[in-house]
């Protein structure tokens, strides 16, 4: 039997390989969240409010909403011939199913970052240079935690009434330490303060990826059929 | 009762229900005497307890809002703890508590949020601010009304209780973090003035009314429960009688 990493990286193969070939999510997602960040920025009084005090703000809470697109899917794809029970009657750990689908989302949620941070930087002209390493540490810290109970809620949400609107609902305040986070610590470094002001909102989002990491993958099994 | 509305229930389902003891009020002795405890309180409060010099009988709002916010607090520890006991003996009188509390604690949130604005716009000369406590008090209520919200959307009571669980204890691991970055934000709130470390700076008056009303909402809190709990069991008996 392969390891639970094996599966796990099979079962993310299978769902990029649906998402590349159907390419409906992805583009949307991008779609949605460009229109988002301009929409944001004609929402302000551009002499009133800087660019560069917009801009940390409106990434992550764009990040957060169209990592919900695929996040919806991800458990989506699964109910159209009742792929899941396929899955669960497959001789592997239920981790792996967790572990598979998380790092399918990862991805998904690391190519919207790659359009949304530059497209950012753009539209609001943001001094991007040195900070670019620190960003991306930043962007991944947020990922690895949008994706742990993202991942999680995906898999109830499609199965209720409400699948839609309970994923957002479920998931928001969960995201609200992740977007805090991530903004917070964005927010100084654009203005150009040392790291150390940084620090604290980073650690905060580095012990939740791993205290939501741990508990989701422990908790998952718990949402299956028996 | 008519003859009519007897014909709704059949006979037989009618002496299970009987026979299981099940046909009391839902709103028992318990529940009437938190009521008055609750209603002496709060006469003690403003009758024979005397008004603070400066925030004058604004600051008679705190003897509901601070019992209302432990409690809340206990209720949501309730949820907590039988959202572990459900997974692990997979028992559904667990399930059934967790919903209980869960609905209770929302309630006593939304007294929390509702009395602290009424103290606040007096005092702070503000309704709303974003300080760390109020902002972690809107998240609990957020947490655990959508927690009630998925309760309602799923259907197959074994699932539903699985869900609500996994939800259950995800939501206690986050109120830490959002209690950290809350933080992280200047914060105005009162600094506690009972439950700290040293002995209490309220005077002793005060603090006896506040321990009496806090005892009042104990009960109250329980005796709520305990109702939601009983309303549970009866909802599950007309879903079994409609079944059949």
């Amino acid at each position: 039997m392969p390891s639970t990493l094996a599966t796990a990286l099979l079962i993310a193969r299978k769902d990029l390989a649906i998402e590349f070939r159907t390419r409906t999510a992805f583009f949307s997602a991008i779609v949605f969240a460009l229109l988002g960040i301009v929409i944001f920025f004609f929402a302000w009084d551009s002499t009133a409010v800087a660019a560069i005090d917009l801009a940390p703000g409106v990434l992550w809470v764009i990040f957060t909403f169209s990592g919900l697109l695929g996040l919806q899917r991800s458990f989506g794809v699964e109910t159209a011939d009742r792929a899941m029970d396929a899955l669960l009657v497959a001789p592997i750990p239920r981790e792996a199913i967790y572990l598979g689908k998380a790092l399918a989302n990862f991805a998904f949620v690391a190519g919207i970052q790659l359009v949304t941070i530059p497209a950012v930087a753009i539209f609001y002209n943001l001094p991007m240079g040195d900070a670019i390493p620190v960003l991306a540490a930043i962007a991944t810290l947020a990922a690895i935690g949008l994706v742990a109970v993202g991942t999680l809620f995906s898999a109830m949400a499609v199965n209720t009434r409400l699948a839609e609107l309970l994923l957002p609902m479920l998931s928001l305040p969960f995201f609200v330490p992740i977007v805090m986070g991530a903004s917070g610590s964005t927010a100084r470094l654009m203005a150009g303060r040392p790291i150390a002001e940084a620090l604290p909102w980073l650690r905060i989002l580095g012990a939740y990826d791993v205290v939501f990491i741990v508990a989701c993958a422990l908790l998952f099994p718990f949402t299956l059929d028996e | 009762m008519t003859e009519n509305d007897e014909l709704q229930i059949p006979r037989d389902a009618r002496d299970d229900m009987a026979a299981q003891g099940d046909n009391k009020p839902i709103l028992d002795t318990m529940f009437w005497i938190a009521a008055v405890a609750v209603a002496g309180a709060y006469v003690r409060a403003i009758m024979f307890t005397p008004t603070e010099a400066r925030q004058g009988l604004a600051q008679k709002i705190y003897y509901i809002h601070l019992p209302a916010a432990l409690n809340a607090y206990l209720a949501f520890t309730i949820v907590a703890l039988c959202s572990v006991v459900y997974l692990w003996l997979r028992d559904p009188r667990a399930d059934r508590l967790a919903e209980s509390a869960a609905e209770v604690g929302v309630v006593f949130t939304t007294v929390v949020l509702t009395t602290g604005p009424i103290w606040g716009k007096p005092i702070w000369n503000t309704w709303w601010t974003w300080d760390a406590r109020l902002t972690l008090t809107l998240f609990l209520w957020f947490i655990y009304a959508s927690y009630l919200v998925l309760r309602g959307a799923v259907d197959d009571p074994g699932m539903r209780a699985r869900y609500s669980a996994v939800l259950g204890i995800l939501g206690a691991l986050l109120i830490p973090f959002i209690h950290l970055s809350v933080y992280l934000f200047r914060t105005l709130h009162p600094m506690p003035i009972v439950l700290k470390p040293e002995r209490p700076s309220l005077p002793n008056e005060m603090l006896t009314t506040l321990t009496l009303s806090f005892i009042a909402f104990v009960i109250l809190c329980i005796a709520l429960i305990r109702v939601r709990y009983r309303l549970s069991v009866a909802r599950e008996q007309l879903a079994e009688l409609e079944a059949r």
